[in-house]
């Protein structure tokens, strides 16, 4: 059995952030479990892949029980490093108002676990990661992945953690897929589930969303049928266009009223010319630019495809309320009002088939006028919701402290 | 909280609630009620509630609590899947208060409902002599924004009750002080004389 944990805590100064990136899918600034080649991980297409590595990243402290675990799923495009600075952008981690000492995901009384989902590209295997077969890229040579097979490469870290029964499983869009895929594979070794802005399916809207940006993807020349590394080429343009194009679906119209409204960028009349006149297209190619800098091409199909594949009813009969049969763990839902991508009612079904099976359920829809992405910003109420759910679990689960 | 803490009605209700049982709170505010009931009498207690504070006050107490609107969101659950469902005091505020009543006896077993009395003689000397909606201290809103609107009296109560073939299996009416009007008075005297009623009805099928 080959596992070994590695810790670098150095950050190369002055590489390209391209390269970097790069860098980070085989040796991330990360800690790392690595499965051998007697370890493979089965996967719902068949597939099976050895060796893995699953990057992840801890705050807190694990108790002597090993009960006051939580780890958190990350979104289509974010990763393990939650609340640190981001080795690529120098940025402060992704969810840094939820969690930290203090915070509503107390990193004083719980021990927080995030890894990397495989498929992605900050050091959990995925099609940027090298193919020791070939010494190159996997590219699209990559197994296609489900939810469920990050899931149970999860699961392995938790197993590798002497993790039993993780006192909650928490994550928000693609996140909180992974929580229900949690809550439904492994029911037993969750106790609380808290998926945020979440779906038990991708509906077919979203589904199309996302193949407009695996289209943007591949129509870039740059993007060589997925061999750009290899080729030295980089499919920016392709990527920063599904960027853009995803991006708005995150928003709402009255945020992006509220933020740019039809107000000009740096002039003070249109240009007559296709140049960036407003800001909310100047807004636009600033989150696509940004976003290639830390994100491979190749994973981003990887991942937008594990979404779509996402169906927890199928997988359980039919009967979403099957997936959920016998449940003990505890759930909690939220969804926002102006939230077009995965909206209330998407919550509302889960809701209604945890009822169904008999399971604990509560469920906040949070007014806010900010979208999809309002899950990962300053929302005093999620916060409340977040502190008071886990707090009451800890309580439940008798883990001492946290007065709320 | 202790039971001599717990509101009059509350009081009531959990009474008429058998230990370890599952419960559904309609309306169940900030979850006082589901709370007692949890601790006191180890219910599985569940809440629907139409107020985002009211859910987030209740899922730090720990309850498994689901924001919605008892008019439209008691048809999501499977028949039968509680053993006691609770209105208390919502009643009056419901858009439907037929379909919601038979929607509670669809769900649970029995059903629970405490609601304000329409009848007691302060509103009727207050409509009589001033003429005017009653303004009072447990019902302060003007008629024009109350979310009150299908008051009704003991009497309407017994009606319906009577209408969908419910069972009364105990009734009890309180004064202005939360204390019981005796028992064993007419419906008449309970009408005029009490504050407020409570209710625990059983569909007449699973009586005998």
């Amino acid at each position: 059995m080959v596992r070994k944990i590695e810790f670098s805590g150095r950050r190369e100064q002055g590489s390209q952030r391209m390269n970097q990136r790069h860098h980070e899918a085989d040796e991330p600034h990360s800690l790392v479990l690595r499965l051998g080649a007697d370890e493979p991980l089965v996967l719902e297409s068949g597939a099976s892949l050895a060796p893995v590595q699953i990057a992840y990243q801890t705050y807190g402290t694990l108790n002597a029980e090993r009960t006051n675990a939580i780890l958190i799923c990350h979104a289509l495009t974010g990763d393990q490093h939650v609340a640190n600075v981001h080795p690529v952008t120098g940025k402060a981690g992704w969810w840094i108002s939820m969690v930290g000492p203090g915070k509503p995901i107390d990193t004083d009384r719980f021990f927080v676990i995030c890894s990397n989902v495989i498929g992605g590209c900050m050091g959990s295997s995925g099609p940027a990661s090298t193919n020791p077969e070939t010494g190159e890229a996997f590219a699209t040579g990559f197994p296609v992945l489900t939810i469920s097979d990050m899931v149970r490469a999860q699961a392995r870290l938790i197993d590798h953690l002497g993790i039993e029964t993780l006192l909650a499983v928490v994550g928000g869009s693609m996140g909180g897929m992974q929580v229900l895929a949690w809550a439904s594979l492994f029911p037993t070794r969750v106790f609380a589930a808290m998926p945020i802005a979440s779906a038990a399916k991708h509906s077919a809207q979203n589904i199309a969303f996302h193949e407009v940006g695996r289209q943007a993807v591949m129509a870039d020349p740059e993007w060589r049928r997925g061999r750009y590394q290899q080729e030295g080429a980089r499919p920016v343009k392709g990527l920063a266009v599904a960027r853009m194009a995803a991006h708005i679906t995150y928003l709402s119209e009255p945020a992006l009223q509220r933020k740019f409204g039809r107000k000009l960028q740096d002039r003070e009349a249109p240009t007559f010319s296709f140049d960036a006149d407003f800001q909310v297209e100047s807004y636009l190619r600033h989150q696509g630019i940004s976003f290639v800098e830390r994100f491979d091409a190749n994973s981003y199909l990887y991942l937008t495809r594990a979404m779509d594949y996402f169906d927890l009813a199928a997988d359980n009969g039919g009967s979403l309320g099957a997936a959920f049969r016998n449940t003990r763990t505890r759930f909690c839902l939220v969804s926002f009002t102006s939230d077009w991508l995965f909206p209330t009612t998407d919550s509302r079904q889960i809701v209604h088939a945890l009822n169904a099976a008999g399971a604990s359920v509560s469920f906040v829809e949070i007014e806010s006028d900010k979208g999809h992405d309002a899950f990962l910003l300053e929302e005093p109420n999620l916060f409340a919701t977040t502190r008071g759910f886990l707090n009451a679990a800890a309580t439940a689960r008798g883990i001492p402290g946290g007065a709320t | 909280m202790s039971l001599e803490t717990l509101r009059s009605d509350y009081r009531l209700v959990s009474e008429m609630v058998r230990p370890g049982t599952r419960v559904l709170d309609v309306g169940c505010g900030d979850g006082e009620l589901l709370a007692f009931l949890a601790r006191h009498k180890q219910v599985d207690a569940r809440g629907i509630e139409i107020s985002r504070e009211g859910v987030a006050a209740c899922v730090a107490k720990g309850l498994a609590v689901i924001q919605g609107d008892a008019d439209t969101d008691l048809a999501d659950y499977p028949d039968d899947c509680f053993d006691y469902v609770i209105l208390s005091q919502t009643i009056q505020a419901t858009r439907n208060p037929k379909i919601v009543l038979e929607q509670m006896l669809r769900i649970g077993r029995n059903a629970i409902v405490s609601f304000p009395n329409f009848g007691h003689w302060r509103i009727r000397t207050h409509l009589m002599f001033n003429g005017r909606m009653p303004v009072t201290e447990n019902l302060p809103d003007s008629w024009f924004d109350t979310p009150n609107i299908h008051f009704c009296t003991i009497r309407d109560f017994v009606a319906l009750a009577e209408a969908l073939q419910a069972r009364i299996v105990r009734a009890d009416a309180l004064d202005a002080a939360g204390k019981p009007v005796g028992v064993k008075m007419p419906w008449w005297f309970w009408n005029l004389m009490g504050e407020q009623g409570i209710f625990w009805l059983a569909r007449q099928r699973d009586s005998q």
